[in-house]
């Protein structure tokens, strides 16, 4: 503090431990229960219930949704974050407002619109059911579902620098002789690439987290359609405490992992 | 192509959502919000959401401003800890938060099934918001400025009134209405703690849940219409917000 007085430290300290006490309750202590709850009786149980079948089987399903919907929210991210920095079209307002209201809309709503629109009696859902495409109550649905919810990640990660590095190297290269998606490949997306993997890894987190949508559009069946978020809420419901603060655990060490992740990728982007 | 993929996942679905809400007309729409169990959950769902920005925006200034102005060991890890509410899967955010808050409290509170639970399970959830949008205006305010007021004779609590707050304002009410937001659409998190007692502790996420698994399809497309308004009102003003920051300089 540049002006410093005899007051100021009291100020000081006071605001710091109302910041920390505030905190403490709010995330520190909840967290360390957690832990101590999982692994009150020991590893021995926490490797049993994470290796059940009905575990093992939603750690499967909970990876190929996060993979399909990563890798579609990457190749769009990418996408819609260059249409949105490199092209004027109408309409761009509303593409731009319909990335942020994804976000905004529960996880809920966003199931119940997916039911809606690609559920068996829906007009479209009927179709792809009658060409054997079932979205509802399976896999398709789930992955639209997480997609939903992680639309702006990768877009709002790989816009600003894409903003920030403007045309002149992949002119450049365009004058070199370069096919635009060599340009894409050799110029632009190394130049993102710290930005990008900062999004793909929040939308991966974001993936590997959802609940409410998952809940609503898969039709929460044990061994098909569970994910570890549904199988923690379901072996809670179920009074198996253990599993379900086992699964909790993992997920939150996945959590923590992004953390570190994110915050390395951090300082790389900051840095250029 | 990045139109047509936003159409097909987002705009079309939500477009059917209101679309079915409005099967019966305007009449039916209202009278499917008005019966008093969704009417109560949004009532709920909306008064807690308040209490919920203001509660981020006076602790998420406090906590951006130690983070920024002060110096503690361990800080990066608070710092590192404010994110993990965003990280943090909102079901096991629930589950972390009845086991501390739950009938079998350690700490012998027990918030569960009550309202004040469902609150505290919110401020977990939107803890990062008012803290990271506020924090870089902090490090990017001259300190000059204070100075010139001190040197001037102004006292600490007039610098803060009149030099620091009303830079920081956009960035906190931007980050109180993302914590607003976030708060009116959370499901995981309250799902579990709030026991979904109707009249009492639903909140409307959980109430259109629970009208979907009733097969009430109707009545959860009218709830849910109502939270993609009360969505698109926040994004109108966040915009408003950010043109106003962004003139102020």
């Amino acid at each position: 503090m540049p002006y410093r007085d005899g007051g100021l430290d009291v100020a000081r300290y006071a605001l710091r431990a109302t910041a920390l006490v505030y905190l403490l309750f709010l995330l520190v202590l909840p967290i360390a229960l957690i832990c101590w709850k999982t692994f009150a009786h020991g590893l021995g149980p926490v490797v049993e219930s994470l290796s059940s079948p009905a575990a093992l089987h939603a750690f499967l399903v909970t990876v190929e949704v996060a993979v399909f919907s990563v890798i579609a929210n990457t190749v769009f991210g990418v996408g819609t974050a260059v249409l949105l920095v490199r092209h004027e079209f109408p309409g761009k307002r509303v593409l731009n407002a319909l990335i942020d209201l994804s976000v905004a809309v529960s996880p809920v709503v966003v199931g119940l619109a997916l039911i809606l629109v690609y559920g068996r009696f829906a007009p479209l859902g009927g179709w792809l059911s009658d060409h054997g495409i079932q979205v509802i109550f399976s896999l398709p649905g789930m992955v639209l579902a997480t997609i939903f919810v992680s639309i702006p990640l990768v877009v709002r990660a790989v816009a600003p620098v894409l903003q920030e590095i403007g045309t002149e190297q992949e002119q450049a290269a365009w004058t070199l002789g370069a096919r635009p998606w060599q340009a894409f490949l050799r110029v632009t997306l190394p130049a993102i690439r710290w930005a990008l993997g900062y999004g793909v890894v929040l939308a991966l987190a974001r993936s590997l987290g959802e609940y409410g949508a998952v809940a609503v559009v898969s039709g929460r069946l044990v061994n098909q359609t569970q994910t570890v978020t549904l199988l923690v809420e379901e072996r809670f419901g179920n009074f198996d405490a253990q599993t379900a603060y086992a699964a909790a655990f993992a997920l939150a060490v996945l959590a923590v992992v992004t953390l570190l992740l994110i915050d390395l990728l951090r300082p790389e982007e900051d840095a250029r | 192509m990045a139109v047509t993929y936003l159409s097909l996942v987002v705009l079309i679905p939500l477009a059917a959502v209101v679309w079915r809400s409005a099967e019966d007309g305007a009449a039916g729409f209202w009278a499917q919000v008005r019966t008093p169990q969704a009417w109560s959950a949004l009532e709920l769902t909306i008064g807690v959401s308040i209490v919920v920005a203001v509660v981020n925006l006076v602790m998420g200034t406090l906590i951006a401003w130690v983070l920024v102005r002060d110096t503690f060991p361990g800080k990066r890890i608070v710092e590192m800890l404010i994110d993990l509410p965003f990280a943090l899967p909102t079901i096991v955010a629930g589950l972390v938060l009845l086991a501390l808050y739950g009938p079998a409290s350690p700490l012998g509170i027990d918030l569960a099934y009550a309202r004040s639970g469902v609150l505290v399970a919110l401020l977990f959830v939107t803890l990062p918001f008012v803290v990271r949008t506020v924090q870089p205006v902090l490090l990017e305010l001259d300190r000059e400025m204070e100075e010139a007021a001190a040197s001037l004779g102004a006292g600490n609590a007039t610098v803060f009134r009149r030099v620091i707050l009303p830079n920081l304002l956009p960035a906190m009410l931007s980050g109180a209405a993302l914590a607003f937001s976030r708060s009116t659409s959370e499901f995981g998190a309250t799902v579990l703690i709030s026991g979904n007692l109707p009249f009492k502790t639903q909140v409307a996420a959980v109430n259109i849940f629970g009208q979907i698994e009733s097969d009430n399809v109707t009545g959860a497309a009218a709830v849910s219409t109502v939270l993609l308004a009360v969505a698109l009102v926040v994004l109108v003003s966040l915009d408003a917000l950010q043109r106003w920051g962004s003139r102020r300089g």
